[in-house]
């Protein structure tokens, strides 16, 4: 059965401040959307939204996978249902080795009903896979002793997302500009390394500004988002449209959520997403 | 020696509360002194003893200082503390014993819960189990016996190795020292005497193991060890206790005597119980081109004073600390380290992190002192703090006192909260709440329990995670 990953008029708000006003979508195991829009728009609030991170409210509305609703469970249960958040920017956690912290993270997310402190998977098994995976994606074996994102550089760090990518292979992915602040050669490796996870098995939604992520993993639905709202949905012309002429023509189309965005700006935008590019 | 997470995966790990909190009967005892302390208790405890006259004038003399020395008006509360309602000296059985099968059942028992005799077949060269005030069971490997290697309890010392205590006993830590250290003078009982001769490195840990069993008991062992020139040797002391309502008093006394090129590492790992006032003195003298370290584990009782120092006496001297300090619900760590740098071209390093939770207190607490003359001394500090909730509380108190130019000191301090990012990050990849803060904690204190041997590592691991458990809801 393909499972199928649903927002449906979702409303999120970050210290009482409304930033998604009502989005929805649906996502297909197998299906790769990409989700693009301005600065500010709400993408990564989106993002965060989905996996539950405690400082985003869902005050309306819903997310649900194959109709099992999400909203009131914590990120380690959603995690446990199949969703995976690809960071934009990961964080650092002294001492905890690369391997120890992956090999947690599999055991749990491939037995959902673990308890802590049961049983790992086993030792050989684990390492054997991390190697063949981190082969794949051109990784040197020390980085499994290193701690985690600690000292990595902008692209060891998107790469090592990927690993973790490949290592848990989630029923629905979500990557958030993971293809921002790399060199070229960064990002190709990086879209590389996702078009070779990406297969029936696996949903995928792309937030990205750049085009090259999605050259490599083409998107059957593009969907952009203004002011908090899902305002068009289209094919990868959609995407290539942006990319060439940028968000003036979007704007142009729905005057009522520009006219929303400029005031959003002025409150949220700087908070709730980084100025990245 | 690096050890993994998962090699502390505890599989045994399903209470939240402390493990050792059990006791054994008392009714089966050997001997038992009254509560409270006078000349009276100190004359009896010399004559069970059986001491020669030097070592009863010794801690009759010690006893004065106590009486006459004010409690210390830092630190953590001590206004619980009744030195009158404490039992000074208990012995619980006959001898000390070589064979477990000797001890008595439910001494051995504990032993067993503890799993002492296991660890001594697999990874240590000697043991010495202090039960009580005494020492009642005792081994050191044969080849080590025949190298001139001592180890025995420092009662047995006394009387086996007069010179060599009478040439050492006090001189690293004089009774005068501290209220505490009088106290200990007075009513010392048991701990381990060991004298490594030249050139003799041990491989494996000795390691001592120190359990309370008695309520409102006293335990004041008095350790002296001598490494002579060249040698080498690790000592491990453990410790835990049982719950009682009502406090027990812990206050020892470790010198240590390090010689020229030797090294010393006294590793502990302290786990008494939440009603326990562990006040202990630690120092030892380093010589030229010696190292010492102390490794310090501080995870259990209710208020810990404890700030293992090194006075570093001659040129190429080195000395380390190494300090883990957790403190939970009811408890104070007040533990650091102290630097004395007292000759040229000495170098130290003290390292401290403290982990607070539930309300808990943890302080750092540490000298460097460079006297005059003792130029191109060299010493580095770093003290991290890492607390888990608004309820908990972390100090720093460094003092430093330089009273030489050119010299190089550096002392970094830092206090971190557990960040909301680093749990949804961690969570986000299916960890629970509380298995990630046991990771982030774990990872905290990673670059310390590396240095530990590999049993001893995956033991701190597995007491951080018991300590942990259920710290979040």
């Amino acid at each position: 059965m393909v499972s199928i990953l649903k927002a449906d008029n979702l409303q999120v708000s970050v210290d009482g401040k409304p930033i998604l006003k009502g989005v929805s979508f649906e996502i297909a195991q197998g299906q790769v959307h990409a989700l693009m829009g301005p600065n500010g728009s709400g993408k990564s609030t989106l993002a965060y939204a989905l996996v539950g991170h405690p400082k985003y409210e869902i005050t309306g509305g819903s997310i649900s996978i194959d109709d099992v609703v999400l909203n009131e469970l914590d990120p380690c249960e959603r995690a446990r249902k199949g969703l995976f958040l690809a960071f934009q920017y990961p964080v650092t956690i002294p001492g905890v080795k690369v391997a120890d912290f992956l090999r947690h993270a599999v055991s749990n997310i491939r037995n959902p009903d673990r308890k802590e402190g049961e049983g790992l998977i086993p030792m050989r098994e684990f390492r054997k896979e991390l190697r063949s995976r981190m082969d794949e994606l051109g990784m040197d074996p020390d980085f499994a002793r290193r701690y985690l994102n600690e000292g990595f550089s902008g692209g060891e760090k998107k790469r090592m997302e990927i690993l973790q990518l490949a290592m848990l292979k989630p029923k629905f992915a979500i990557l958030d500009e993971t293809d921002s602040g790399l060199d070229s050669d960064a990002v190709r490796v990086v879209s590389e390394g996702l078009q070779k996870l990406c297969g029936p098995e696996m949903g995928v939604l792309i937030i990205t500004h750049h085009e090259r992520l999605l050259e490599y993993n083409v998107p059957q639905h593009t969907h952009v988002m203004l002011a908090g709202r899902i305002v068009e949905t289209g094919d990868a012309s959609l995407a290539s449209e942006l990319h060439s002429s940028g968000y003036a023509g979007v704007r142009e189309r729905h005057p009522a959520e520009a006219a929303e965005e400029l005031v959003d700006k002025s409150v949220a935008g700087s908070i709730v997403e980084p100025a990245t590019v | 020696m690096s050890t993994d997470l998962q090699t502390a995966d505890p599989s045994d790990v399903g209470v939240g509360e402390y493990k050792y909190g059990f006791h054994d009967p008392t009714d089966n005892y050997v001997f038992k002194s009254r509560k409270g302390i006078d000349r009276e208790i100190v004359y009896q405890i010399s004559a069970l003893k059986n001491e020669p006259e030097w070592m009863r004038d010794y801690r009759l003399k010690a006893l004065d200082i106590f009486f006459k020395k004010p409690m210390p008006n830092w630190g953590g509360d001590m206004s619980e503390l009744d030195f009158q309602d404490i039992f000074y000296y208990v012995r619980a059985s006959a001898g000390q014993e070589k064979s477990w099968d000797d001890v008595p059942e439910d001494i051995r028992k504990t032993y067993d819960r503890l799993g002492i005799p296991e660890a001594e077949k697999k990874y240590l060269a000697g043991v010495k189990a202090q039960y009580e005030s005494e020492v009642v069971y005792g081994s050191l490997q044969e080849d080590l016996v025949k190298r001139g290697v001592v180890f025995t309890d420092t009662d047995s010392a006394v009387r086996d190795y007069p010179e060599l205590v009478k040439e050492y006993f006090g001189t690293v830590i004089p009774s005068t020292d501290n209220k505490f250290a009088a106290l200990n003078s007075a009513v010392w009982s048991g701990g381990s005497f060991i004298y490594v001769p030249k050139g003799v490195h041990i491989e494996f840990p000795l390691q001592a193991y120190f359990r309370i069993n008695t309520e409102n008991m006293g335990q004041f062992e008095r350790t002296l060890i001598i490494v002579d020139e060249g040698a080498s040797i690790h000592y491990v002391e453990g410790c835990t206790a049982p719950t009682y309502s009502s406090e027990s008093l812990h206050s020892a006394v470790v010198e240590i005597i390090v010689k020229r090129g030797a090294r010393c590492r006294y590793t502990t790992i302290q786990n008494w119980s939440n009603n326990v006032y562990n006040l202990v003195t630690k120092r030892a003298m380093a010589y030229g081109d010696s190292l010492m370290e102390w490794v310090d584990g501080n995870l259990g009782s209710k208020l810990t004073m404890k700030y293992p120092a090194i006075y570093l006496m001659e040129p190429g001297a080195r000395g380390e600390t190494l300090s883990i300090a957790f403190a939970g619900e009811g408890q104070h760590q007040d533990a650091g380290a102290k630097m004395v740098h007292c000759a040229p071209n000495t170098s130290s390093r003290i390292i401290s992190k403290s982990i607070s939770k539930g309300g808990g207190r943890s302080s750092y607490r540490g000298l460097v002192k460079v006297i005059k003359g003792a130029e191109n001394c060299k010493s580095n500090v770093v003290c991290d703090a890492l607390i888990l909730d608004s309820e908990s509380r972390s100090d720093t108190y460094p003092y430093i006192e330089i009273d030489q130019e050119n010299v190089a000191i550096e002392h970094e301090a830092s206090v971190s909260k557990i960040a909301e990012d680093q749990l949804l990050y961690l969570m986000s990849r299916g960890m629970t709440e509380s298995e990630a803060s046991a990771m982030i904690v774990t990872g905290f204190i990673e670059p310390l329990v590396k240095e530990l041997p590999m049993e001893y590592a995956v033991e701190m691991n597995r007491l951080i995670e018991l300590q942990m458990e259920g710290s979040v809801g």
